[in-house]
């Protein structure tokens, strides 16, 4: 179809890899100031006063910013308005900014920020969301009147009867850590006075819309005073909503304040202090079974650590709840989810979005209640699963698209060939016995022994592995596999309203300007979405330009979350290509003597019935000289969803996707270190649009879900991060992963117009729990809070049982 | 004091030489294809080439630099603008998304190639474990790696 390669190609791609790619830090404006940002070094204090004197006559300073110098709203927020652009009355978290000070150079703003005094009286930090929750507890906001800032629930059946109805019944407690998102460009905003009054405002955000409001809101200005330009953002994540719209809200105010360009460009320390993490949950489980394996009542107690502002922890929260049994049909639900202020770290969105945590819960006990009932996993999962037509516990009836939840599983059981491997894991006994051609063949070495006196239940399998990748004999280390599985709600569910726009807008020599309502995030989403318009009018990817992205020209079409991008925005550009191709068509059929419908778009050409055709730069240039424009503007409207917040009953989300992970792993019975042998992953996506694209994003998400598993845990001490940059908060290494083995199936969805559905998230939410079952495989031991750190000295075959952490 | 930056000879004023080599390149030569993610050794985002070895640029002064041929990713592809192969192997392999770590992943693995033009995965891997990507989880780093790794055999 096209003289450019398709596969893998990104519009920016070659910006990428020849440097000329300009995010906003790179970017210089004549006259441009340099702001940085004050902090105060307390947790919990009431702020009594802030001296700006001294630092305003450090050399070079030419204004120091607080609350004071806000002329429209100081405190905003997508849900609670209780986001504070500056502190005004208490200072609630370590991460907040009581001051901006601006400069002539960055150096001269660095040397005056230590200048400003802050007064404050301490408070009692409540850093313990369950003594938060407490009524005699001290209020983090006042004006909230509790520290719960929600709550959610589900309602379904009656758990006692199920409870009672149980053969087995399992209460456990999970915890999971605060994680920082570790996008690798820390925050950065330029904003430009105009001549003509408006804001032009560059940013490293992932919202622009969402960062439209922020910054309008704190100057006062209409939305449409406000210009926000896309620039290459170096990895969100999520990240970069909030928090990151707050940057290039005290960026837009200096320079108007001063009316010249100013850059605040964020160090990672400020990033790591500032910026929102993924909430920690504790959860209280209790799972009933029967003797035959079927789950007969859930009851659920799920608490988020929401930090100091309310950010989008009621949406996190809801998807955790409406998730909260994972992909399995449950008749008995009582599931209640409270998010609580605290004065740790705000905690937001983070790829996953209230997922990870609860998959990791809910696969873990699968595997645990299987084993209790003594059956396998795989067998426990496929008597629960959702499948066609199934009711969701939010009783929601799976229909009108695929549900692929057998199909993945079955997928990635088959290419890891997990059952003969499952029978082979250590359980904390003797020499492991190989991690299998799998990874042999993947040309990583694996680690640990298939040694001759390895043990070999289930078969022999040495010869599964040549003699030529036989790792040395290595009796400590224990060898074990695991799987997880999950189905996803596609894109913003009940959380908000959901549609998007594209603008085709096809120019008189037949090239074409694109421009979608969702914003390129480092995920490939402006390729994705020129992909599905040359796909759509059949003409060349060379044809097609990407607009520079601006608020100021597309209608705002929501935040590009929740997975959501591809669906929608690709709707959007679909439906914008098929009303165009209807306008050309119609102007055509007269010149090619056939009806409209009749014309075949493909190859750059339109082409009729009859053998006729004509050049599609022809036909537009036709087009123009008779006055037509060939310019649509797509919407795609997300199907309804409904919601009782009373109940925790409703349609959700408007279609779903399905997803399995697998990992092998070896532990080492004396270090405790874990060491990834292989992964394997099986995604339905509906259909894929820019395959390379998406396998990256899968390999992508299996290495940050590895950090969750292993790695990740943002320690806060006292309310003060203790990770203060990328050495302590260790993220993961090329040496930490394994080869990895992505698959897709595809289901074209029916509500989709381009049949594609999602992949970020789901591809980010499976991997902790299937490294968690894959440690139990191998060690014989539970953890029920991550990250996963092995203790050495309790592991079995050292004198100790098989136990549980 | 002069440094050779993408083969041309920059003079290096006196009030430069103390300044971090990353800070030389992208404030006084705009040359902003090294990023700064981290400005402590921990991320490899500022990688570039110092007479053929990698080093992160955030963690030298320039004056280190004295007299040596600095690479940065502006100085990878032909004059004609015609890529490198490796920059194109990143590309065909989809080893590109958010493309931050992109500059010095990719100098990163040139350093390698230009001293073993033929690695084993394990060594690909082994060689960028010092450069940070959040994104891609590496796999197709180390497929593009090994993609233009015959081309630094010819």
């Amino acid at each position: 179809m096209s003289e450019m390669r398709e596969k893998g190609w990104r519009n920016d791609g070659t910006a990428k890899v020849t440097g000329r790619a300009k995010f906003t830090g790179d970017l210089k404006f004549a006259g441009m100031l340099h702001a940085v940002p004050v902090y105060a070094d307390h947790v919990h204090a009431v702020l009594t006063g802030i001296d700006t004197a001294e630092a305003e006559k450090s050399p070079g300073v030419l204004r120091v910013l607080t609350h004071r110098d806000v002329p429209g709203a100081n405190r905003f927020g997508q849900i609670i308005r209780d986001f504070r652009i500056f502190a005004d009355d208490r200072i609630r978290c370590h991460g907040e900014v009581v001051a901006v000070v601006v400069a002539e150079t960055r150096a001269q703003a660095l040397a005056a920020a230590p200048l400003v005094r802050v007064a404050a009286e301490e408070r009692p930090a409540l850093l313990d969301p369950e003594e938060a929750m407490r009524p005699d507890a001290p209020l983090i906001h006042e004006s909230h009147g509790s520290n719960i800032i929600n709550t959610h629930r589900v309602r379904r059946g009656d758990v006692g009867r199920g409870f009672a109805e149980a053969d087995l019944v399992l209460e456990r407690a999970f915890t999971t850590p605060f994680i920082e998102h570790a996008y690798m460009e820390p925050e950065v905003s330029i904003a430009l006075p105009r001549p003509d009054g408006t804001m032009e405002v560059y940013g490293s955000m992932q919202h622009p819309f969402s960062t439209r409001r922020f910054v309008a809101a704190c100057l006062g200005l209409p939305l449409a005073d406000v210009e926000i330009i896309g620039t290459p953002l170096g990895g969100g994540f999520g990240g970069k909503d909030d928090t990151a719209a707050i940057v290039c809200a005290r960026t837009t105010l200096a320079a108007r304040l001063l009316n010249r360009p100013v850059k605040m460009a964020y160090s990672r320390e400020w990033s790591i202090r500032e910026s929102y993490k993924r909430h920690p949950y504790r959860v209280y489980y209790k799972m009933g079974l029967t003797r035959a394996g079927r789950i007969t009542a859930v009851d659920c107690r799920i608490i988020a650590d929401g930090g100091a502002y309310c950010s989008v922890t009621p949406w996190v929260t809801w998807r955790s709840t409406v998730q909260c049994c994972g992909p399995y049909v449950v008749e008995n639900v009582h599931c209640d989810t409270i998010g609580v202020y605290t004065n740790n770290p705000v905690t937001g969105a983070m790829r996953g979005f209230g997922s990870p945590q609860m998959n990791f819960v809910i696969e873990s006990l699968i595997e645990e209640a299987a084993e209790k009932l003594g059956m396998s996993g795989i067998a426990l999962r496929r008597m629960n699963m959702v499948r066609q037509g199934s009711v969701t516990i939010t009783g929601q009836k799976l229909e009108g698209h695929t549900v692929a939840m057998e199909q993945v599983l079955d997928q990635v059981l088959k290419e890891i060939d997990y059952e003969s491997k499952l029978a082979r894991c250590s359980r904390g006994h003797g020499q492991r016995s190989g991690s299998g051609s799998q990874s042999a063949s993947s040309g990583i070495e694996p680690v640990g022994s298939v040694g001759a006196e390895g043990v070999h239940s289930g078969g022999s399998q040495a010869g599964e592995v040549s003699s030529a990748n036989a790792p040395d004999d290595d009796a400590d280390e224990l060898y074990g596999i695991g799987l997880a599985m999950s189905y996803r709600g596609v894109s913003l569910g009940a959380e908000g309203v959901d549609f998007c726009a594209a603008i085709v807008n096809v120019q008189a020599d037949g090239s074409v300007l694109l421009e979608a309502g969702v914003h390129e995030n480092g995920q490939g989403a402006e390729a994705a979405m020129a992909l599905i318009l040359a796909r759509e009018l059949g003409i060349g990817l060379e044809k097609i330009r990407y607009r520079r992205s601006s608020t100021s020209v597309i209608p705002d079409s929501g935040t590009t979350v929740a997975s959501r991008g591809t669906i929608m925005g690709g709707g959007a550009v679909a439906l914008a290509a098929r009303e165009l191709k209807q306008k050309i068509a119609a102007f055509a059929a007269p010149e090619l003597a056939c009806a409209p419908e009749e014309i075949v778009f493909a190859a750059n050409q339109l082409a009729g019935p009859g053998g006729r055709s004509l050049p599609f730069a022809e036909v537009i240039r036709r087009m123009f000289q008779k006055q037509q424009f060939p310019y649509a503007l797509g919407v795609y409207r997300a199907p309804q969803v409904t919601w009782d917040e009373e109940t925790g009953q409703g349609n959700a989300y408007f279609t779903w996707v399905y997803g399995c992970q697998a990992a092998e792993l070896t532990v080492n019975r004396k270090s405790g270190k874990v060491r990834l042998l292989n992964a394997v992953a099986c995604h339905d996506i509906g259909k894929a649009v820019n395959t390379t694209m998406l396998l990256g994003q899968i390999y992508g998400g299996i290495a940050m879900s590895t950090g969750y598993a292993l790695h990740e845990d943002l320690q806060i001490a006292g309310g003060r991060i203790a990770h203060t940059n990328l050495q302590r908060y260790r993220i993961p290494r090329a040496g930490d992963l394994p080869e990895m083995t992505a698959m897709i199936v595809e289901n074209p969805d029916p509500v989709s117009p381009t049949g594609a559905k999602s992949i970020g998230e789901p591809a980010n939410e499976i991997m902790a729990p299937a490294i968690a079952n894959a440690i139990y495989q191998a060690t014989g031991v539970r953890y029920r809070s991550l990250p996963i750190r092995i203790d050495a000295a309790k592991a079995p075959g050292e004198g100790q049982k098989r136990g549980e952490q | 004091m002069k440094v050779t930056v993408n083969g041309i000879i920059r003079e290096v004023a006196p009030e430069q030489a103390g300044k971090r080599l990353l800070e030389w390149l992208r404030e006084d030569l705009d040359l902003t294809g090294a990023k700064a993610g981290c400005e402590t050794g921990a991320c490899g985002a500022c990688t570039v080439l110092v007479d053929g070895h990698a080093v992160k640029s955030c963690m030298k002064r320039v004056e280190e630099a004295a007299g040596a041929e600095v690479l940065t990713i502006e100085g990878l592809a032909a004059a004609d603008g015609t890529l490198h192969p490796l920059q194109q192997a990143f590309l065909d392999a989809g080893a590109v998304q958010c493309g931050f770590c992109t500059p010095g992943m990719i100098l990163r693995a040139h350093a390698l190639l230009l001293k073993n033009p033929a690695p084993g995965r394990e060594e690909i891997r082994r060689a960028i474990h010092g450069n940070l990507c959040r994104c891609t989880g590496y796999q197709q780093i180390i497929d593009a790696v090994e993609l233009a790794a015959p081309c630094y055999r010819k």
